[in-house]
């Protein structure tokens, strides 16, 4: 156990001190959420309805950014290498890095994202909701996203290839968050609870069973 | 089976369950397609557009089944590290792919008259646009990881990650929208639909099926072949390069 948080700590302490790939994320989220009134026109009351919708869209964007760098520097330093020699499985190798990359930008990118939802005139019943979805959801974000990084490890375009590999994998995770945060703010038949727990349920069976995978796939990459 | 896992004994076998294979489905696809356009009646409702159904729906089920064939495949690549299984994954993803991209676009075709849009964000359709997205990143990595045992292992995980996902993607996106119909032959209680539309669709069904086998059989086959090739050339090259070694001294 201690090994692991080691693992995190140290990835934390390199994501702080490098500082490029949180701001690269946030800055993402940022642009791209700043493009759409642009394309959509200024309409206050489109882009009211839509900001949750837009939010969760972009925050997957922005995330997979910096995805297929889960593993890439220490790939090319060797320090894999010695990873996967040492004690510690590599399962677990797995998910501490995707638990230090869930640190690092998941949760920069949910909290960030009310300060956004200003921009677009969100409602503020959906303000918690969507915070709220976002840190339950972005768990499976990183870990599922860790997969795609594993597989593409060292290929030329690797980047441009995890989001074809990750992004249908996205699709549960993402529309149970938006019902959830919809449930909360229109009036209708559904509970806020059921989505939530089921997001909540396909958060934890990935940080569960993706591991197993991006692991796999790692010895694969490093025979 | 075992025996068959040989390449050498599969391509011996492989080379007359292809021919089988193949006219089997050139006789059913001229039954099915007689009794489509000559003995099926039209839909009260929907006219002629009704015959899109027999391509359709094949389509359709050979989609699923182009990828329950990977993730077997792919069990079989992980686990006990078989050539042929990687060839297997490998022949059905483009496969699969093609059927996947034909069910969409005759459901498109179908949908303008009966629904009036070619497109519509039905949860039928999304999945199955999903399940074709899975498909193509199947094929995007054959292509990335140039080391073809290496490629296999890594499309095998995928493959894997990706059936334990259909499920779950089905399940979402159906909580999400539902217009397209709900299923009308795989029921419990029977089939829903009238037996003179089912007989020319289980034709077709059978026939599409054959044409997908024989597809893959003969995908499997280049494939093999084109490996041994490989090999060849790169016995060539070394025995030139060794070649050239003695002449140097």
């Amino acid at each position: 156990m201690s090994s692991f948080l080691s693992l995190v700590a140290r990835d934390l302490k390199l994501a702080l001190r490098e500082g490029g790939a949180i701001g690269t994320a946030l800055g993402f989220y940022l642009v791209v959420v700043a493009m759409l009134p642009l394309g959509l026109g200024p309409d206050l009351n489109l882009l009211s309805r839509i900001a949750p919708g837009v939010l969760w869209v972009a925050m997957l964007l922005s995330a997979l950014l910096s995805v297929d760098r889960i593993f890439h520097n220490d790939h090319e330093d060797g320090t894999l290498e010695q990873l996967a020699l040492g004690e510690m499985p590599l399962e677990l190798v797995a998910a501490a890095k995707s638990l230090a990359h869930w640190i690092t930008t998941g949760i920069p990118l949910a909290l960030v994202a009310p300060l956004l939802g200003l921009m677009l005139n969100m409602e503020a019943s959906a303000y918690l909701p969507l915070v709220l979805t976002m840190l339950i959801g972005t768990p499976a974000v990183s870990f599922v996203g860790a997969i795609g990084a594993a597989l593409t490890l060292g290929l030329r375009r690797g980047g441009l290839l995890v989001s074809l590999l990750v992004l249908p994998l996205y699709v549960p995770a993402l529309i149970f968050g938006i019902s959830a945060v919809s449930a909360a703010t229109v009036a209708g038949p559904m509970s806020f609870r059921t989505p939530l727990l089921i997001l909540a349920a396909i958060s934890i069976v990935s940080v569960v069973l993706a591991p197993l995978a991006a692991a796999a796939a790692l010895r694969n990459q490093l025979e | 089976m075992l025996k068959l896992a040989n390449p050498t004994r599969f391509m011996e076998y492989s080379g007359p369950l292809l021919r089988w294979l193949s006219v089997g489905a050139a006789v059913l696809f001229a039954v099915g397609l007689y009794m489509v356009f000559v003995t099926s009646p039209e839909d009260y409702q929907q006219g002629q557009t009704v015959k899109i159904m027999y391509i359709h729906v094949p389509a359709a089920w050979l989609a699923m089944m182009g990828y329950s064939m990977i993730a077997i495949s792919s069990i079989g690549s992980l686990v006990w590290r078989h050539p042929l299984a990687d060839v297997s994954a490998k022949a059905a993803a483009p496969i699969g792919a093609a059927f996947t991209a034909l069910a969409l676009i005759t459901g498109s075709l179908w949908g303008k008259p009966m629904w009036g849009t070619y497109w519509q964000w039905d949860a039928r359709m999304t999945s199955v646009l999903v399940l074709l997205f899975l498909y193509l990143g199947l094929i995007a990595i054959w292509n990335a990881i140039e080391e073809q045992s290496r490629a296999g292992r890594a499309a095998a995980i995928l493959g894997l990650v990706g059936f334990v996902n259909v499920p779950i993607i089905k399940f979402s996106v159906d909580w999400w929208n539902t217009l397209h119909q709900g299923s009308s032959v795989m029921r419990l209680d029977g089939p829903t639909i009238h037996p003179d539309l089912l007989w020319p669709l289980l034709v077709m069904a059978v026939a599409f099926t054959l044409l997908f086998l024989a597809l893959h059989l003969a995908a499997m086959r280049n494939e093999i072949l084109r490996r041994r090739v490989e090999s060849l050339r790169m016995n060539e090259v070394a025995s030139a390069a060794s070649g050239a070694a003695e002449v140097a001294e």
